[in-house]
């Protein structure tokens, strides 16, 4: 499982990798997941269908990651804005 | 003898002080110049022009990995995405800011890079709603808040698609017109309906040829 951030000026920078099936590596990512939530981060989780079709869900705590994840994306939350007029 | 000294003494220090005023003023503005250029010029070797399209470039690689294939294409080809609403919710639900006749309709919204999301009535070409929305970096670990524009875009589908009712409410909501022009948004839609024309016959000449 890799935990992914999306990075102004960057794309994305992996935070941590690891398997979740070994305790140690495992912790690690957990601290890392934390860390992101702590710093208001918002967390999702690309998934498929069982038809095939992409979606994503957001994750509030390490244990809603499926234990089969690939990736969870952070980014930074959502704020409204009108920051500018682009017609 | 002593006092007239003294006098003699702080007046012609007076007259010193008068006389360099102007060159040590001189010194220190162009030493204040001097140094403010050597910031200048520090910031700029630090400064990378490819830094920006780099970013874009991985941006667009993850973003591909993770909408759908023929998602992926609309928005190489367009620049914009088209989400179906409620696409998180097995049943759809009522269109936001819909007129009591419009409910029930299905809609959609187009997803710009770090513009506002558009919703409108695919069945009618109505638009409805601009949901202003930004995804800031506080930290600016590169100097800048700004995602790059795939990041913006596949913040806003993932948004959407995790909790569209939690990304529409945390959004300022404005009617069609405030930041986008909304014949522009026509014209993209009239893209998007030539463009999926096209890909509909290429599929189907496609599998007659096979």
């Amino acid at each position: 499982m890799k935990l992914l951030r999306l990075k102004p000026g960057h794309g994305e920078i992996v935070l941590a990798e690891g398997d979740v099936e070994l305790p140690e590596q495992e912790r690690e990512l957990i601290e890392a997941f934390r860390r992101e939530l702590d710093a208001g981060m918002w967390a999702a989780v690309p998934t498929e269908t069982n038809g095939g079709r992409r979606e994503a869900e957001f994750v509030r705590s390490f244990a809603e990651v499926p234990r089969d994840a690939e990736r969870v994306i952070f980014f930074p939350r959502a704020a409204g804005g009108a920051s500018r007029t682009a017609k | 003898m002593a006092l007239g000294l003294g006098t003699a003494a702080v007046v012609l220090v007076a007259l010193l002080w008068e006389l360099s005023r102007p060159r040590l003023s001189h010194a220190l503005a162009q030493r204040r110049l001097r140094s403010a250029l050597r910031r200048l010029r520090a910031g700029q070797t630090g400064y990378d022009p490819g830094r920006e399209r780099r970013a874009e470039q991985r941006a667009r690689a993850l973003l591909r990995t993770c909408i759908e294939e023929e998602d992926w294409a609309m928005y190489r080809d367009l620049g914009f995405l088209r989400v179906w609403g409620g696409a998180g919710d097995q049943a759809r639900t009522d269109p936001p800011g819909a007129d009591a006749e419009e409910a029930g309709a299905p809609y959609a919204y187009l997803i710009y890079p770090h513009r506002p999301i558009v919703a409108y009535l695919p069945q009618t070409g109505a638009l409805l709603n601009e949901y202003c929305v930004a995804f800031p970096d506080h930290s600016k670990p590169y100097g800048s808040a700004r995602l790059p524009d795939s990041d913006d875009v596949l913040a806003k589908w993932m948004a959407l698609n995790a909790d569209e009712r939690r990304l529409i409410a945390d959004a300022n909501m404005h009617l069609p017109g405030r930041q986008i022009d909304p014949d522009r948004v026509r014209r993209d839609l009239l893209r998007l309906a030539r463009w999926e024309r096209e890909r509909a016959r290429h599929g189907s000449d496609s599998v007659r040829a096979a």
